[in-house]
């Protein structure tokens, strides 16, 4: 009998699987249980984030930069306040740079539980991800004990941070310190030796070191495939260059080095956040050049001087000299990159936005192919994607 | 010795039965869920929820119709429309708040000189239509009215840091 050649099935994977972190829909051409090519189709949550920002103060995008990547709002905002700064020449309080590097490791830490609980979920193991909620919660009544809101923060500003940490959270970050390591060692517990967390994600999604620099990797998909390429240590920004911290690299490249190099990355945020409560100075939190920062309320109200910026900078915001700067900043998921050009007005001329996972996206078809339909959620929750930064 | 042990581990399932304990050990421990909406979680004084409108004690709006927050709303939420009041002092018309427009940022309590516009502390408004969520300024007077001690008493323990 001559063979018969058949046709590949092609499916949708997704935008409503729960599996595809979002509105990710991916198309897959299966031989089978086998996957032969995996085709991101990504846009279903565009929001037109970077043409809204040329039409917005400076000020007024902070909040469109909390709705990108959802999951690590901080991160973002800090992307853009040091471009701007980077384009103002503006200096920030020493305070200001302790608290956003605090409120970015915290930021980390939230995000690393989404990301391995949720994982764990999608390979089959529910706990982990009803634990860690418990402790995300914790960081998210931080969130919202600073700034006023659990997610869309707006806490960093251009400057330096919106208001200064309230008297009594520093002690009960210190005692999250102190008893997060508990968490980890439990879900690591469940996850890290357990055969079937093993059986699906050891050997799944290798990328190798070549690979992960062709193709634009970053963050701890770049550092699990033994680069230990990390901005905070390579270009610091703010305190970055104070604080003592390791780099996790992994050895492998596959899902569990991916795994084991968040864990790890977890351990090394408690420690900065440590070092950051322990130096943090006294003083203030954000500059105190009121042509750019809103002066304080009570000084508003009484000067006539600062009420005038105040209501300036309320309408029209600041003038930014013209100019253009890439800044990137380590976001949890990698290299979160704001490109800034400024035409000399108060609003951005361009605002081009380089999100680490939109460069996880492309990478879905090598990633996948000849692997199992099974495998595919596992790749993609060790790639940490998230859709309102892919689609922006 | 090594090849003995993880066979060992590997018959005897070890890491699945540590893991089973474990959990069987939270199994035991307390509670960590809220039995909303009996029971709530705490909010800090910079919580940002339901806006309302302000009074003075004395009865008389606080808004001056400056259209600071019109004009720094990130999501151009807020429409005023103003003119003077037969005693003369400048008054809005229309306050209106699309509330579905809102992102919560903060950016009107921040940029407001009267501390007229505040977003309180109420996060349950959850209607059945979208019409009632299109908010105007006898809704957000009455938010006022209604939330005004907890307003008043938010602003003060956050007055220090603003």
């Amino acid at each position: 009998m001559s063979e018969v050649a058949i046709k590949n099935l092609t499916m949708n994977f997704g935008p409503q699987h729960p599996a595809a972190h979002g509105v990710l829909r991916l198309v897959l051409e299966m031989d089978g249980e086998i996957v032969e090519r995996a085709d991101p189709h990504i846009g279903l949550l565009h929001r037109g984030t970077e043409k809204l920002i040329e039409y917005k103060t400076y000020m007024q995008a902070i909040p469109y930069f909390d709705r990108l990547d959802y999951v690590s709002p901080m991160c973002q905002e800090h992307a853009f306040a040091l471009a701007t700064e980077k384009l103002l020449g503006l200096e920030v309080p020493e305070r200001g740079q302790y608290i956003r590097v605090l409120f970015s490791e915290i930021t980390r830490i939230l995000n690393h539980i989404m990301n391995l609980t949720t994982y764990a979920l999608d390979v089959g193991a529910m706990t982990p991800l009803l634990w860690g909620f418990e402790e995300r919660e914790r960081l998210m009544e931080f969130y919202e004990r600073v700034s006023g809101a659990r997610l869309h923060a707006a806490y960093f500003r251009p400057g330096g941070v919106h208001q200064d940490l309230p008297a009594d959270i520093v002690d009960d970050i210190y005692e999250f310190c102190d008893t997060y390591p508990k968490f980890i060692d439990d879900m690591e517990e469940l996850l890290t030796g357990n055969r079937i967390f093993r059986q699906r994600t050891v050997d799944i999604g290798v990328i190798t070191a070549d690979e992960a620099q062709d193709w634009g990797m970053s963050g701890p998909v770049l550092r699990a495939s033994g680069l230990a390429w990390d901005l905070r240590k390579s270009q610091p920004y703010d305190v970055y260059d104070r604080v003592d911290f390791d780099v996790p690299v992994g050895k492998t490249g596959d899902c569990y080095a991916r795994y084991l190099v968040r864990v790890a990355e977890m351990r090394e945020s408690l420690r900065i956040m440590r070092q950051c409560l322990d130096d943090m100075p006294e003083g203030p939190v954000i500059s105190d050049d009121h042509k750019i920062t809103p002066p304080r309320r009570g000084e508003m109200k009484h000067s006539m001087e600062a009420l005038i910026h105040h209501f300036k900078l309320y309408t029209e915001g600041y003038h930014v000299p013209a100019g253009e700067t890439y800044t990137a900043v380590e976001a949890p998921k990698g290299e979160f990159g704001v490109y800034l050009v400024s035409d000399g007005t108060n609003k951005p001329y361009r605002c081009k936005i380089r999100a680490p996972g939109f460069a996880f996206m492309q990478a879905m078809d090598f990633l996948t192919r000849g692997h199992m339909l099974a495998d595919v959620p596992a790749v993609i929750g060790s790639l940490d994607v998230v859709f309102g930064e892919v689609d922006r | 010795m090594a090849f003995l042990d993880r066979t060992a581990r590997g018959l005897l399932m070890t890491e699945i039965v540590r893991g089973m304990w474990l959990t069987l050990r939270y199994f035991f421990k307390g509670k960590v869920t809220v039995n909303y909406p009996y029971e709530k979680g705490p909010l800090s004084p910079r919580f940002r929820g339901e806006h309302v409108l302000r009074r003075y004690p004395n009865g008389e709006e606080r808004c001056i119709a400056c259209k600071l927050c019109e004009a720094i709303c990130p999501a151009q939420a807020i429409t005023i429309e103003a003119e003077p009041r037969e005693d003369g002092s400048r008054r809005t018309t229309r306050y209106d708040i699309d509330m579905t427009k809102c992102i919560y940022c903060g950016y009107c309590q921040e940029a407001c000189p009267v501390d007229a516009i505040v977003e309180g502390p109420n996060f349950e408004f959850a209607t059945e239509t979208r019409e009632e969520l299109m908010y105007n300024k006898d809704k957000l007077l009455e938010n006022g009215d209604r939330w005004e001690a907890e307003v008043a008493a938010a602003l003060a323990a956050d007055a220090p840091y603003r």
